[in-house]
């Protein structure tokens, strides 16, 4: 019996428009397991902005965009020419599925960016130049419109004119294995917070191994809301710079 | 068994195409790498020992004098086209299937020179001719195409120029082949495991399999791979002409004389065709390269694929192609700019999709990944887009470098981006963690000691004094806290030009923050930073 060919451009269509009813873990994008008490809806929400900061500001954002790989989807690195492909592999990061884009250039950048959201699950950039609210509400309907994720690794945080849907900053890092003139680097822990616009009015904060002694990314003390009574006791002498405070982390490092 | 025989086809065949493209002194020993493995390699490598899928490093151990050349299908592509145009006065039906590969049915042109064996060493007489004689070419005719490309394998193995498989008896000339050969013309490695491992050595074995058995078990892919094994074509019966209103076709204006722009153009026409024939449940296997200069020049070329061509496929054979005219020779290359292009698919089967591979591990590559690198390559020049691939090397920058996206199949399996790739020990290889922020160029810093004296490394690899002190460019300096090293990187020993003698450190300051530097020659720089 002949069979009529399906008529592909509306089964397109079709897939389209049912998009937004798709279940709800869908519109979250994975991280690693380390991450999940930290960021109130368990991972990266498609069509968000996320900016990492601080100390461990690349590793973190390798850190988030690994698992994403690993599940099949693409990531692609719009400039940031230095960052380091081997520490992205040893984060969870599939390489196989990672798109490399030289730097376009201020004239091009809104545009690759934009082209990129498209095609792949996360965009990680490090925009060097301030970015109009125009671009900026651009790029974010674009990545609500194809459920992606734009995310910043470090750099200056100013560049955006509206503040990033989530900010996951790093305190200063504390590194074992290493002596004076004997040993290597082995382990880092550091101290994460993430606070936003949405959904994280207050801050939450963990001390995380990043990566720890066997390379993988654990909590090493648990997760808490930034500013209520801890009894973290190794952390203590940490908090006593201040409270911070959703939009401006009140430690951040230069780097 | 059936009546059905393959269309008696000649094949010629270049080995080892990808080195001849590259244009080598014929008698130097030379290798193609992709992936970091060896893709083809001269005579003069072979006879050091080098083979085909060996490791670049394994490769230059064999034969040290090798010289290493990047493989590049449009360059393989493009150095194929005047040797395809030499045939153009034996048939106007010459198909390309592969850089180095092209066939053609012998059925008119036979009967005209007087016979297969007469056909094949005219054919053999007239590639060497086109490629200046330095080159052997070997020609195979047989039933079916997958017969005459063993034949004119064999006839490389024999060291002969021609064998000719006589009419009928192809099965029995397939048969002792390994099994393995089915991978020259079918890409279903999987089934072809599968039948290795169940004892199945010889194409004699598999041709002995009942098809409605090999249909159940292994699908569509097992079918066609039974085929070729039993001396048949891939699908006699599948295949049909089209109607000409397929085809699709762009005016240029302003016409294309540029590859770069060709390439764009190639991509935009192939992806319409696809999706002309996707919306019909179809899928392309031989297509039809058609362009019109401004002079009213017509060039046309015909490449065919054994599988179906996905829009991918499709529009790299078309940008070759165009690169093949605009930068041939004088004598094919077009006098003017190419104002139109046509693109005629000669030869349709019903599109049975792509499927997940059965043993995993495949995946599938978004049309919006393609469309997006396409539309950026466009933008942003070929080099801009690429993607990581794994090395052996000690420090973090060489370990992973950046290959062109248009060097690499998308579609495909590629364990060359797996750090797990690499099994090889590197002595002095800077230890995991890595740096996750690594400089393109390593930038100088200041390091001192605690009372601020330059520190320095002597060549026995001795610190003047613990370094207490590290200021990076336009810094103020700051206490470290922690130290590591010197670890000594002595490289390319043998070379006097690119020896280079440095010593690594480890170094965290009182922020917390771990550098990865490097002194040579007196000198302190920051290769990269632990962030």
């Amino acid at each position: 019996m002949a069979v009529p060919a399906p008529d592909l451009v509306a089964l397109r269509e079709l897939g389209d428009r049912v998009r937004p009813l798709s279940a709800a873990a869908e519109r979250v994008l994975p991280v690693p397991a380390a991450f999940a008490d930290l960021i109130p809806q368990g991972g990266l929400v498609r069509g968000s902005t996320v900016i990492t900061g601080g100390s461990a500001a690349s590793s973190l954002a390798l850190a988030l965009a690994g698992p994403v790989t690993a599940a099949g989807q693409w990531c692609a690195v719009v400039g940031v020419a230095h960052l380091g492909l081997l520490a992205a592999a040893e984060l969870g990061v599939a390489l196989e599925r990672t798109l490399l884009i030289a730097d376009p250039g201020p004239q091009e950048w809104a545009g690759t960016v934009a082209a990129l959201l498209d095609a792949v699950e996360v965009v990680v950039v490090q925009p060097t130049a301030p970015i109009t609210p125009t671009t900026q509400r651009r790029l974010i309907a674009r990545a609500r419109d194809r459920g992606s994720v734009l995310l910043q690794a470090g750099g200056r945080s100013d560049a955006w004119a509206a503040q990033p849907d989530l900010t996951v900053d790093s305190g200063p890092s504390r590194w074992e294995g290493v002596g004076i003139g004997h040993g290597r680097l082995r382990a880092r822990r550091v101290r994460v917070q993430v606070s936003g616009r949405r959904g994280a009015v207050r801050p939450r904060e963990a001390e995380l191994w990043l990566p720890g002694p066997e390379g993988q990314i654990a909590v090493a003390a648990p997760t808490r809301t930034a500013g209520s009574v801890g009894s973290v006791g190794s952390v203590d002498d940490r908090r006593s710079r201040g409270p911070a405070t959703a939009d401006a982390p009140a430690w951040r490092d230069a780097g | 068994m059936t009546a059905e025989v393959g269309t008696r086809t000649l094949v010629v065949w270049c080995p080892d195409w990808p080195v001849l493209a590259s244009d080598p002194e014929p008698a130097a020993p030379v290798i193609v790498v992709r992936a970091n493995r060896v893709v083809a390699a001269s005579m003069a490598a072979r006879a050091a020992g080098v083979e085909v899928g060996l490791r670049r490093r394994a490769a230059q151990r064999r034969c040290p004098s090798v010289e290493v050349v990047a493989h590049d299908p449009g360059r393989d592509a493009r150095a194929f086209e005047p040797v395809a145009s030499s045939l153009d006065a034996v048939t106007p039906g010459v198909e390309v299937s592969r850089p180095g590969t092209l066939a053609f049915a012998t059925r008119g042109p036979s009967r005209y020179f007087g016979g297969d064996e007469s056909l094949a060493e005219r054919v053999a007489w007239m590639v060497s001719g086109a490629l200046g004689g330095r080159w052997p070419v070997r020609v195979g005719v047989a039933d079916g195409a997958f017969g005459a490309l063993l034949a004119a394998q064999a006839a490389h193995r024999r060291g002969v120029a021609t064998v000719v498989v006589p009419p009928g008896e192809a099965a029995g000339f397939l048969g002792p082949h390994p099994v393995a050969s089915l991978l020259e013309a079918v890409e279903v490695p999987d089934v072809i495991d599968v039948w290795q491992r169940l004892g199945l050595r010889t194409l004699r074995h598999v041709a002995e399999l009942p098809r409605g058995d090999v249909s159940a078990r292994f699908g569509h892919p097992g079918v066609a791979a039974h085929r070729l094994a039993s001396g048949l074509d891939l699908r006699p019966l599948a295949a049909r002409h089209p109607a000409p209103d397929l085809a699709v076709t762009r005016d240029l204006d302003p016409p294309v004389d540029r590859v770069d722009r060709a390439a764009f153009v190639a991509k935009t026409l192939a992806d319409q065709l696809h999706a002309r024939l996707a919306a019909d449940g179809l899928a392309c296997t031989q297509v039809l390269v058609e362009a019109r200069t401004e002079h009213g020049e017509v060039l046309a070329r015909r490449w065919r694929h054994e599988g179906a061509l996905t829009a991918g496929a499709l529009a790299d054979r078309v940008r070759w192609q165009l690169d093949g005219w605009l930068t041939g020779s004088g004598a094919t290359r077009p006098t003017a700019g190419v104002d139109r292009l046509t693109l005629v698919p000669v030869e349709v089967v019903a599109a049975r999709g792509r499927q997940l591979g059965f043993w995993g591990g495949e995946t599938l590559v978004d049309e919006r990944i393609w469309r997006a690198v396409a539309r950026l390559q466009g933008q942003l020049g070929a080099e801009a887009v690429t993607v990581p691939e794994v090395r052996g090397g000690r420090g973090p920058g060489e370990r992973v470098v950046r290959v062109p996206v248009a060097t690499v199949d998308l579609t495909e399996d590629r364990p060359a981006a797996r750090p797990a790739s690499i099994t090889e020990p590197w002595p002095g290889q800077v230890p995991a963690p890595a740096p996750a922020t690594v400089l393109a160029e390593p930038e100088p810093v200041v390091v001192a000691d605690a009372r601020g004296r330059p520190v320095t490394v002597s060549g026995r690899i001795e610190v003047s004094a613990p370094p207490a002190t590290l200021a990076l460019p336009g810094r103020r300096p700051v206490r470290l806290t922690a130290w590591a090293g010197p670890w000594p990187v002595d490289e390319r020993w043998w070379d006097p030009e690119r020896h280079r003698r440095r010593a690594r450190f480890q170094v965290v300051d009182q922020e917390g923050a771990a550098h990865l530097l490097a002194v040579e020659a007196g000198a302190w720089w920051r290769e990269a930073t632990y962030d």
